[in-house]
């Protein structure tokens, strides 16, 4: 490769004039999708990839009534409502699924949390958790997430630092409320956050929060509606 | 040693590190009609296939958490996936330590690209005040500089001017107005904030950023998709790679050598710079070019590294290092995040809050006349965070928690979205003879060159900084009916940053009057050795509480005309 030439690339690639095309026909499509497919092809290799996939998801990890039960609890986690889909809608086991496949902590962390809870159904009601009822699965969710974690808030409220009385248990941890399902707990925290990401990072999940931007836009805007009626709901008062 | 390979090229000015410095130098010089080598221990940039603007998380099937889910123990890329720093660089480099010192806590980051550090950082560019320029005078602590806000100011305008920084005409003492691009307009919740700072007697002004918001050069205007950490493609804010190096390789008149990682700096028998001895690292063979200037550009700590790993007969102690100061009184910025919860910024109506990256409105120090009256003596500013960001691995974590599960949990996420804000000071350090870095007499790296250890301390200064930010944001926060959530951020046990994480660190090779008490002239020209400069963060004399890159630009341009003149006349 000729040293100096190799050397030219980045705005020299893709030319300023091929830029500003760019940039001027994302701005003039109004909000239809931001930066037009073309610009963004070349790092959206891996999307790519993912859209040939069709049909059934092959689980490259876990066994069937594993993934059967991850289903399960992400759906309880996140389930569909009249506003979005749920996290299954979403690829949240998927994505727990593609990440085990390449960590064994973690798939050691789902192999025994998915052991434990089925282990805790056969214990109370003689079934696993997927063939358990509606009820008696909440039922033991309810265990995991109900109480607040007393020694989270007050380690909250405890600090060394100058400010103390400030921080007045913001957080209430519903995590760990006793010994006994303590390693359920451990593990439904797990599923929970990696739940929460796939589905708040997927299409469903931006749409449901109302994520705006990514976008390219000529002139950034503040709606005076919005500045309005934010002023008007602080203790600040009208403009 | 294996057989050292010799290039018989003349190179006239080799650049050392292609960041804020190297690329100010590289651009300086090569309009003056001077033929640079710029050494870059990083591989080229490519911002097609390096930068990842614009991509969402659900187009990489990881969504960000990387395959084998390393965001969630901790071992992630240091600010995510998606940003430039990714590519090569972070707190840790494969084959290339660094240690620190028992008792010390320090974390050193490091890039290893074209443009280093500028492809992602902040881009908040604040001028230092007049009185930064001498500290020791207001309060008798530090040293001051050689140099006054007057000398600097022509090359502020120079930078300011040519990178392209946004801003509004203030008056404020402790942040000097500038050359300033219109900046975008307030957030909703920032003027919710500017209400409520302004009921404690603190401004809260447009933010200074180097962000161009009208085209400049040929770089077309931000498209406000708050993703300057990326890096950008249209290179609408600064990079010294895109805004200063690529446009320079155009003159004809510059040289790069990537993938090179300079081990000494070459001297002869009189004490003068002669050449820079570096390992390629595609073949791993040890080269050296010769010349007539070498600048150092590499950061304050490797530029520290390098001066101290040039042992001759000249210079038993590292080369320029009579006065024993290289490596001495290392600062970073204090640090301190707040996060608040407002409950009146919940439910209202969502819009794009993305903008410009960061907040487009910051606070300077206000209380610069008052110090007598503080228990500490040096000033901090304050950077303003919230808002609807783009939904992140982590993002939702505590919310979902409080949320427990179900719909329930749902509710909560969309609840609590946008109600968060965060304040982060940005404080002035008092340098200190506990804070500095040396070269470790048993480690090397894979290229063979012995590292730096690091040691540091913050002092009581610093404490009671850092408590008095803790304070301003807790009742910033409290005035708006909010609740303080917590410390956000990476802090060590005193409840401050941890050294080096706000990634300032500065002063390892400083300019002064003496060549007993300061490594550089005003110039960054070492005063032991003529032909070589340090224009990086190392000439620092102080660290105020403003951002250092646009002040490393400043005086890397101003250096470079000095030496132009002075190749001119013969004296280099």
């Amino acid at each position: 490769m000729s040293s100096q030439k190799s050397q030219l690339r980045g705005i020299d690639r893709l030319t300023r004039r091929q830029l500003l095309g760019t940039i001027a026909m994302a701005v003039t499509a109004p909000r239809a999708g931001g930066l037009p497919l073309a610009w963004g092809q070349h790092v959206h290799k891996a999307a790519k990839k993912k859209k040939q996939r069709k049909g059934y998801y092959e689980p490259q990890f876990f066994k069937l009534h594993e993934y059967q039960t991850i289903q399960q609890l992400v759906k309880l986690i996140i389930p569909a409502d009249e506003y979005s889909g749920s996290a299954v809608d979403a690829g949240a086991p998927e994505f727990i699924d593609l990440l085990c496949s390449h960590n064994q902590d973690l798939a050691d962390i789902y192999i025994g949390g998915l052991l434990w809870i089925d282990g805790q159904m056969r214990d109370l009601y003689g079934t696993s958790f997927i063939d358990a009822t509606a009820k008696q699965q909440t039922a033991l969710l309810d265990q995991m997430v109900e109480e607040a974690d007393p020694r989270k808030i007050e380690a909250a409220r405890i600090t060394r630092y100058g400010a103390s009385e400030h921080y007045q248990g913001f957080s209430s941890y519903r995590i760990r409320p006793s010994p006994d399902i303590e390693p359920g707990s451990y593990f439904f925290h797990w599923v929970r956050k990696m739940t929460v990401d796939a589905f708040y990072t997927s299409p469903i999940g931006i749409k449901d929060i109302g994520y705006q931007g990514n976008e390219a836009v000529s002139e950034y805007q503040v709606p005076a509606s919005i500045i309005e009626e934010a002023l008007k709901k602080s203790p600040f008062g009208v403009v | 040693m294996a057989q050292v390979k010799r290039s018989s090229e003349e190179h006239e000015v080799v650049v050392i590190g292609s960041g804020a410095g190297g690329g100010t130098v590289a651009h300086v010089l090569t309009g003056l009609g001077i033929r640079v080598t710029l050494m870059e221990a990083g591989p080229m940039l490519d911002p097609v296939a390096d930068f990842k603007e614009h991509v969402w998380p659900h187009e990489v099937d990881h969504r960000g958490a990387e395959h084998d889910g390393a965001v969630y123990f901790g071992r992630g890329p240091a600010f995510g996936h998606f940003k430039a720093s990714a590519v090569s660089g972070g707190w840790s480099l494969e084959g290339e330590p660094y240690t620190v010192g028992k008792g010390s806590q320090f974390l050193w980051f490091r890039s290893r690209i074209l443009g280093g550090r500028t492809n992602h950082y902040g881009r908040i560019s604040l001028r230092f005040s007049d009185y930064d320029f001498h500290p020791q005078d207001r309060d008798g602590l530090g040293t001051n500089w050689p140099i006054s806000y007057e000398d600097l100011s022509p090359y502020y305008d120079k930078a300011e001017s040519f990178i392209g920084v946004t801003g509004t005409r203030e008056g404020i003492q402790s942040a000097p107005d500038g050359i300033f691009q219109e900046p975008p307009p307030a957030k909703a919740h920032e003027l919710v904030i500017k209400k409520a700072t302004e009921e404690l007697g603190i401004a809260c002004i447009p933010m200074r950023r180097a962000v161009i918001t009208r085209a400049l050069n040929g770089r077309p205007a931000c498209h406000y998709c708050g993703q300057c950490g990326r890096g950008c493609l249209t290179a609408s804010n600064y990079s010294s790679s895109q805004v200063q190096i690529f446009p320079a390789l155009k003159t004809g008149k510059l040289k790069i050598l990537s993938s090179a990682m300079a081990r000494e700096i070459l001297s002869d028998s009189h004490g003068q710079v002669t050449g820079v001895s570096y390992i390629d690292k595609n073949t791993r063979r040890e080269k050296s070019i010769h010349c007539r200037v070498v600048v150092l550009a590499a950061s304050a700590c490797e530029s520290a590294r390098l001066l101290l790993n040039s042992r001759s007969t000249s210079f038993p102690n590292g080369m320029a290092n009579g006065s024993g100061l290289v490596g001495r009184f290392l600062m970073d910025t204090v640090g301190l995040g707040v996060t608040g919860y407002v409950p009146s910024l919940e439910g209202l109506p969502r819009y794009n809050t993305d903008g410009m990256t960061g907040g487009h409105l910051y606070m300077p120090w206000w209380l610069w006349a008052d110090h007598d009256r503080l228990d500490f003596p040096r000033g901090y500013h304050v950077e303003i965070g919230g808002g609807y960001g783009m939904p992140q691995v982590g993002s939702f974590h505590s919310s979902g928690e409080r949320g427990g599960y179900g719909h329930r949990l749902k509710e909560q996420v969309r609840k609590e979205y946008g109600a968060f804000i965060q304040f982060a000071g940005r404080g002035e350090m008092i340098p200190n003879n506990l804070s500095y870095c040396e070269i470790d007499p048993q480690v090397v790296d894979r290229w063979g060159i012995p590292v730096l250890r690091f040691h540091f301390k913050w002092s009581d200064y610093e404490w009671k900084q850092a408590r008095h930010m803790e304070k301003t944001f807790a009742a910033i926060i409290e005035s708006m009916g909010g609740r303080v959530v917590g410390l956000s951020g990476n802090f060590d046990d005193q409840g401050i940053s941890v050294p080096g994480t706000i990634i300032h660190e500065l002063g390892t090779v400083k300019m002064g009057a003496s060549s007993k008490n300061s490594v550089l002239n005003g110039f960054c020209q070492a005063h032991e050795v003529k032909n070589l400069f340090v224009c990086d963060g190392g000439a620092f004399v102080s660290n105020p509480d403003k951002n250092p890159t646009l002040t490393i630009n400043a005086l890397a341009w101003r250096a470079s005309e000095y030496l132009a003149q002075e190749m001119t006349r013969g004296n280099v």
